[in-house]
């Protein structure tokens, strides 16, 4: 194992000595990312990558947590960044989406309120759920419209538990008529919404963390966007470390030392998952300090990262055992990178793509990938993260095995 | 003492090209043992298979007492390698590069600090140990790939043609090294096809041409296969006919055997003087001009010519 770590080192130590791989894997994609962000405007402040996205609302709750919903979505601060519109029923919406005229429905059930804020001898411990019919052509649309319906949520479950909690505090409140328990309640919920600047619930987070949650930064799609992309370089650059060292002798020198194979291979698979570390959580960490950008929640930042280079090495890995020789890797690599750039949303919005190549992306790491570091940037956490994170190391481990297979046909640990 | 290494009828076939045909041979404790060979003999195969980088198609071979085939990881504990291309990070420093190889034969703290001193010391780098390698001359290269062989302290260290390509300052820098280790008690087994490298190291030599193992000895007894023979090597014009003189010569009397090479001829004869006269006389009626003459005395080149019919360096 120690040997399996220090090989890998080894090729972290080298890889970072190497001015020309530095350019490529650091300097390129932040300088990038600059320049995308100079043209689109995103320095100003005033461009956005993300505008008018379509979302159907079905309020079937017409009562005031639906009603104070539906205000969220027509509300002046999410003017540029949705279109809403209304249909009369959940089926209607559902044709909308699949029809790909909406990024995602939204449909609020009938008994919403009343799930919340309960009636006389209605009371449910388990609130009726709002549904999210999402696109899944449109993941990062898709993503907005649900961190503005979590917010709203949280909220609401926020005030929810804490009306709970205050009554149940009420001395005598289980000797109390359910009428009086009520009016309570119902009284309670009024004073705070008088209390709070705004009249819906999401205006109350206005000036708290959350309520930056749903204002879409578009450098946190071009910084991973373009550090996703370079990471292909990356991951094929150290796969063709194999072959290279394979035809420099260190490889065959290697072999006669009293290490295994395993260790020597698993060192040099080690030493690309190290490098691609490295060079995401450098270029993250830069959109942060010299962009601004905020990621939100640390440890699902890390698993995303860990989770989409272990998917890119996996396509390193394949690259080189198709590659015969260190020359080949590196041009399959680049052409590899830019393919990936394109088709994984890199440069353009997947969204702004015809539905095949959506389709088609999801065989990137780079798709998956600003999936989840766009559902960061919109507040998402871990749970919301577990979809990209699950793909990418399938992707990941699925690419390893069938490496694997090659790499033991090809003999590539012989001379 | 039992032999460190002993090498039992070892063969290497890659589809119907068989690379190496059947070898056998020992080298003893503190033994400087050259495979002497021109390119394409099989030097680097043997050594590669010895060096368990390659399984034998057929046979075994022992070192130290552990079967190659066996018990492949004992054998890498006790052998030391210095590949014929250099095989180093050039983007790591001398220091780095030693430590490196160090871990990997599984040397750690002091004691592997100590040994990269006193190799860095041996190899005559302890000044430029923290320069990267890239910045080092092909000399200098070439050391640290020895030195990375012997930070292990192995009891068979394997040298295959450790000094192609380089200055003759380094190459005798390298040779000098070879004896010290030696003579420090270190069992060498060193491929060369250069025979005044192998006649200058060797305690024995083995012969080895098409994968075959044709001799083996000491220069004394191989050179006493050849016979009290000596050879006249004939240069002649770029424009002449080698292999016509070789022929014309072959019928004289007291010339064993005309051997053409590139603008060469060798001629081997008990007695040079004896046959100048006439090779010379040979040659005008022929109109070749000969440009100039060498007489050489029984050595390895003798004997590799005489049992191929080839030279060495063919």
């Amino acid at each position: 194992m120690l040997k399996l770590i220090l090989i890998g080192l080894k090729d972290l130590k080298i890889m970072f000595r190497d001015r020309a791989a530095l350019t490529f894997m650091l300097l390129a994609p932040f300088l990038l990312t600059l320049g995308l962000g100079f043209v689109t405007g995103s320095f100003g402040g005033g461009g956005s990558g993300l505008s008018d996205i379509p979302v159907v609302l079905v309020n079937l709750d017409k009562a005031e947590l639906g009603n104070a919903l539906v205000d969220v979505f027509y509300s002046e601060e999410l003017s540029t960044l949705v279109e809403p519109s209304g249909a009369a029923s959940a089926e209607a919406t559902y044709r909308l989406v699949e029809e790909d005229q909406a990024a995602a429905a939204v449909i609020i059930p009938a008994g919403f309120t009343q799930s919340i804020i309960p009636t006389a001898g209605t009371f449910s411990p388990d609130p009726v759920q709002i549904e999210i019919y999402s696109n899944p052509a449109r993941p990062t649309s898709a993503g907005v419209i649900k961190a503005i319906v979590d917010e709203f949520i949280s909220r609401v479950e926020e005030g929810r538990i804490s009306g709970m909690t205050a009554i149940l505090s009420i001395p005598g409140i289980q000797n109390m008529p359910s009428e009086q328990v009520e009016a309570l309640a119902r009284g309670m919920f009024e004073n705070a919404e008088a209390d709070s600047d705004s009249t819906t619930a999401i205006a109350l987070k206005k000036a708290s963390q959350g309520a930056d949650a749903v204002q879409f930064d578009p450098l946190a799609y071009m910084a991973p966007g373009m550090a996703l992309m370079f990471l292909m370089y990356t991951v094929s650059y150290g796969g063709r470390s194999i072959l290279a060292e394979k035809a420099q002798g260190t490889l065959p020198r290697l072999l006669v030392s009293p290490t295994l194979s395993y260790q020597i291979l698993g060192g040099k698979v080690f030493g690309i998952f190290l490098s691609g570390v490295a060079q995401v959580g450098i270029l993250i960490l830069a959109s942060s300090v010299f962009f601004g950008v905020r990621w939100g929640d640390s440890f699902g930042l890390v698993l995303l990262i860990l989770a989409a280079v272990f998917g890119a090495t996996g396509w390193g890995l394949l690259l080189t055992a198709i590659g015969r020789s260190a020359g080949q890797v590196s041009a399959l690599g680049s052409s590899v990178m830019l393919i990936f750039g394109i088709l994984g949303g890199s440069f353009i919005s997947l969204e702004q793509l015809p539905p095949f190549v959506r389709m088609v992306s999801k065989i990137t790491p780079n798709a998956w990938g600003l999936d989840g570091f766009t559902t960061l940037a919109l507040g998402g956490g871990l749970p919301q993260l577990a979809e990209p994170i699950t793909a990418l190391l399938v992707m990941g481990a699925s690419l390893f095995a069938v490496s694997a297979i090659l790499f033991r046909r090809t003999n590539v640990m012989k001379r | 003492m039992p032999p460190i290494l002993q090498v039992h009828s070892l063969v290497k076939k890659y589809g119907d090209f068989t690379a190496v045909k059947g070898i056998s041979f020992d080298i003893q404790q503190g033994e400087i043992f050259s495979l002497l060979g021109p390119n394409g003999a099989g030097k680097t195969t043997t050594i590669s298979i010895l060096s368990t980088l390659y399984d034998p198609t057929e046979g075994d071979a022992t070192i130290a007492g552990h079967s190659i085939r066996k018990d492949p990881m004992a054998v890498r504990r006790v052998i030391g390698v210095v590949p014929q291309d250099l095989a180093l990070y050039e983007d790591l420093t001398a220091r780095e590069n030693l430590e490196f190889w160090g871990r990997m034969y599984d040397l750690s703290g002091k004691s592997l600090a100590n040994r990269i001193a006193e190799v860095l010391e041996q190899i005559g780098l302890t000044e430029r140990a923290k320069d990267r390698v890239r910045t080092f001359s092909g000399g200098m290269k070439r050391r640290v790939n020895i030195g990375v062989g012997l930070l292990h302290k192995p009891q068979l260290l394997f040298m295959d043609e450790p000094t192609v390509g380089i200055d003759p300052q380094s190459r005798r820098a390298i040779l000098d090294t070879v004896k010290e280790l030696n003579r420090q008690g270190m069992t060498v087994l060193y491929t060369t096809h250069y025979m005044e490298e192998a006649a200058e190291l060797s305690h024995r030599v083995g012969i080895i041409d098409h994968g075959e193992m044709i001799a083996i000895g000491t220069q004394k007894e191989l050179t006493q296969q050849v016979g009290q023979t000596e050879t006249l090597i004939l240069h002649i014009g770029e424009n002449d006919d080698p292999a016509a003189l070789a022929q014309s010569l072959t019928g004289l009397e007291g010339v064993l055997q005309a051997q053409a090479t590139d603008h060469e001829v060798s001629v081997i004869t008990p007695e040079a003087e004896d046959v100048l006269a006439a090779v010379v006389g040979a040659a005008n009626e022929r109109g070749i001009k000969i440009r100039s003459i060498d007489i050489r005395e029984p050595n390895l080149e003798a004997v590799f010519l005489h049992l191929t019919g080839r030279a060495l360096r063919d």
